[in-house]
């Protein structure tokens, strides 16, 4: 399957790097959006990734960060972005106005899971102990860090509302951790990617947390273009991604953000969170 | 009494100045070690509040959209995981909605979201009732007693809408360890005072005190009938103690003087005292004396060619020729009647005595600036000046020196003679002057007792000195008073 999507892909490349049509178009930067998905904390690497695409694409790379999911998806559908990085939840939520990009590979896989998470010496072993506790989620259009717990709730017939004693959003998965770990919240929901990728960086803040369950995999956050990007671009920028894990310089990057590599990817992955989101209603 | 003020004042002075430097160090330590605690402490205050009001401002719209994993970073902001050295810090932040329940915290262990602040302890419930009751527009500054914390209290609020308030909380002892540099900083500066000034006090008390012991010695001695002395010691300064030593310097001396002028009046009352007695003797002895030699003469003239009778008056006639040699060098005839003395008189006692000095190896050298006759009895001064230059003669060493001086001016006589020769004791020198004192086998021990008596007779005085094998006597006769 992989390795036809490369020839398909490859093929688009050489039908689309015609001299003539790149010509048409003037060397606009493309503006690719970020998310909480990148730790906010690694700047340095996200400066290095934007210079390698650029180096890749022979034009400028913008990237703009915005801390919530929304707040990127409108500027995706305001057209103000070309590509975004964005959480799995958004992308099935607004899937009519998104195309899926290319989908990082996590343990050579295309999935991630959420982990619920509690303070170190917190006994809690399932979410239903957590009751009248303080909960933190990492974004309203977080899958793993916000429809998850939810939905688990649900399972269990109790209503997220009113389960909580209060509960806050930090914007950021790492800050779910954060927040947990510090006493801020009893609980929180957040991705095993970021989960997984702190315990090996920053140690210390996941030993002050304890994972109490994991949930079923789900399709890996996605990079989307808005479907208004000329399909040259959209093929050269997905060309770039899913080209990293051939060179060198790509690979280290991909190693600094605990991935794999990009495959092309299909809408089926996300069809589990689809059903969760009809589940608890938020659709 | 207190056996301490008892002390010595080499001990007291020292001891009272370093108590003294002590106290004033501690004192001056103390003042500036308190100035250093408030500065620190008014410094946090002042901090503490503009801190607050900022947190405040920042808080307003967090707290308005209820963010509070914002309104935390931000509370957390000023906070440092660990604590870094002599950095004052809040124990803890935290901010109450308007019900006086925790919006967020710094450490939500303790104080976690959303729980009744008073709830929390019984200073927390304290604290909620006194925002409750007055909300200050403006941050305050909160303190209990008996509490070991500070609050700060801000209003969450804009344009009067008021949200909740924002609480920085201080341990009192947060800035101890800062407080502990300044206080170690000042000890060590007293210390190094202290090390200076002790020494120095203890010095200059030392040295005070040790010459005012021995002032105070020296005068109990002289109070307890001792002979007085100088301190060994003298004090080189003008200030009072100076002028105490120069004082009892002079107190010494004139007592020295009173002393010596005693033991001379005494001196002087016992020789005329036996002077009038020997007299009055010799008198009595001499006028039957004179009968008696003159019946004996008598005798003699009769008494024919009877040998032993002869033999045996001739023998009473020694006797009491002897007795009456003996009585009449004892009667001092001042008044006798007697020609002017002249400088010839000088030569001819010069030349009585050469034979005595020859025999004796001794040279007799006169210095004398006599050139015309004094108005003074030539039989008794040339009789002193025998007296005087034989007694030199034979108290001199062997080939020593006699020197005699003899001054004639403003009608004064001096005489002085001088020679080498064993000293005389003291006890000897007490009574010099008295007869039958240093007989010897030249003389009767008369001479110098005659010569005193002859002197007293003329209204002069004598003095003898002897010191370090050199006897010397000095003589001043007054002269041309129609004696």
């Amino acid at each position: 399957m992989k390795f036809l999507i490369g020839v398909v892909l490859l093929a688009a490349v050489v039908i689309f790097a015609d001299p003539t049509f790149s010509a048409e178009q003037p060397a606009k930067a493309l503006r690719v959006g970020l998310t909480a998905t990148v730790p906010d904390d690694q700047y340095r690497l996200i400066e290095e990734w934007r210079r390698y695409m650029e180096r890749k694409l022979k034009r400028r790379v913008e990237f703009i960060r915005r801390d919530s999911y929304i707040e990127t998806m409108d500027l995706l559908r305001l057209k103000k972005l070309d590509f975004a990085w964005i959480c799995d939840y958004p992308f099935v939520y607004f899937r009519s106005q998104v195309r899926l990009l290319a989908v990082p590979l996590y343990h050579g896989r295309p999935y991630y899971r959420s982990y619920l998470i509690v303070s170190a010496a917190n006994p809690a072993t399932s979410i239903a102990q957590l009751r009248n506790m303080v909960f933190a989620y990492a974004d309203p259009y977080s899958n793993t860090g916000y429809l998850t717990p939810r939905y688990q709730l649900h399972q269990i017939g109790e209503d997220p509302a009113r389960f909580f004693r209060q509960t806050f959003f930090t914007w950021s998965h790492r800050k779910v951790v954060e927040a947990v770990a510090t006493g801020m919240a009893d609980g929180g929901a957040v991705s095993s990617q970021v989960w997984d990728t702190l315990a090996i960086v920053k140690p210390e803040l996941t030993a002050a947390t304890r994972i109490v369950s994991e949930s079923p995999e789900y399709g890996f956050p996605p990079f989307v273009a808005q479907p208004s990007v000329p399909e040259k671009d959209f093929r050269d920028f997905q060309k770039v991604l899913l080209g990293m894990a051939a060179d060198s310089e790509g690979r280290a990057l991909l190693r600094r953000l605990n991935l794999d590599g990009f495959i092309a990817g299909s809408p089926h992955l996300y069809d589990k969170v689809a059903r969760m989101m009809n589940v608890v209603g938020e659709k | 009494m207190n056996p301490l003020f008892d002390l010595s004042f080499r001990y007291k002075v020292p001891l009272w100045g370093s108590v003294l430097i002590v106290a004033a160090t501690l004192a001056v330590s103390a003042s500036l070690t308190k100035q250093a605690y408030d500065d620190l402490k008014s410094d946090l205050l002042h901090s503490s509040v503009n801190l607050s009001r900022t947190l405040a401002k920042t808080l307003f719209p967090v707290m308005m959209h209820e963010e509070v994993w914002r309104a935390f970073e931000i509370i957390r902001a000023p906070l440092h995981d660990e604590p870094k050295g002599s950095l004052v810090e809040p124990e803890i932040i935290f901010a109450l909605d308007n019900r006086q329940r925790v919006f967020v915290s710094s450490q939500p262990k303790s104080l976690s979201l959303s729980a009744d602040i008073r709830q929390l302890g019984e200073e927390y419930a304290r604290l909620a009732d006194r925002i409750g009751e007055r909300p200050e527009p403006d941050a305050a500054i909160i303190e209990f007693s008996g509490s070991r914390r500070i609050y700060i209290a801000a209003p969450v609020a804009e344009e009067g809408a008021r949200l909740g308030t924002l609480v920085i909380v201080y341990a009192k002892d947060v800035f101890l360890p800062r407080f502990k540099n300044v206080a170690e900083r000042g000890a060590m500066i007293g210390l190094l005072v202290l090390a200076v000034l002790v020494p120095i006090n203890w010095y200059w008390g030392q040295r005070t005190a040790t010459t005012l012991a021995q002032l105070a010695s020296s005068i109990g001695k002289v109070a307890q009938g001792v002979p007085p002395e100088l301190p060994l010691e003298t004090y080189a300064y003008r200030d009072e103690l100076g002028q105490l030593f120069e004082a009892y310097g002079l107190m010494v001396k004139a007592l020295q003087e009173k002393v010596l002028l005693e033991q001379e009046m005494i001196r002087s009352e016992r020789l005329a005292a036996i002077g009038r007695l020997s007299a009055g003797i010799a008198h009595e002895i001499n006028n039957p004396l004179g009968g008696m030699l003159v019946a004996l003469d008598n005798f003699k003239r009769r008494a024919g060619n009877d040998e032993r009778a002869l033999k045996t008056v001739a023998m009473i006639e020694r006797g009491l020729t002897q007795v009456r040699d003996t009585v009449s060098a004892m009667m001092v005839e001042a008044k006798v009647k007697s020609r002017d003395f002249v400088p010839q008189d000088v030569e001819d006692v010069q030349m009585l005595l050469s034979g005595e000095a020859r025999k004796r190896g001794v040279v007799v050298r006169v210095d004398s600036d006599i050139v015309e006759p004094v108005a003074l009895p030539a039989t008794l001064v040339r009789q002193i000046l025998m007296n005087l230059l034989l007694n030199a003669v034979q108290a001199s060493d062997p080939s020593g020196i006699v020197r005699c001086t003899m001054r004639h001016a403003d009608n004064k006589l001096t005489i002085e003679t001088e020679n080498a020769g064993r000293a005389m004791p003291p006890e000897v020198m007490s009574h010099l002057f008295e007869p039958f004192v240093n007989s010897s086998d030249a003389g009767h021990g008369l001479g110098l007792w005659v010569t005193y008596q002859i002197v007293l007779k003329l209204g002069g005085h004598i003095t003898a000195e002897s010191r370090d094998e050199l006897t010397h006597f000095s003589l001043l006769l007054p002269a041309g008073e129609g004696l």
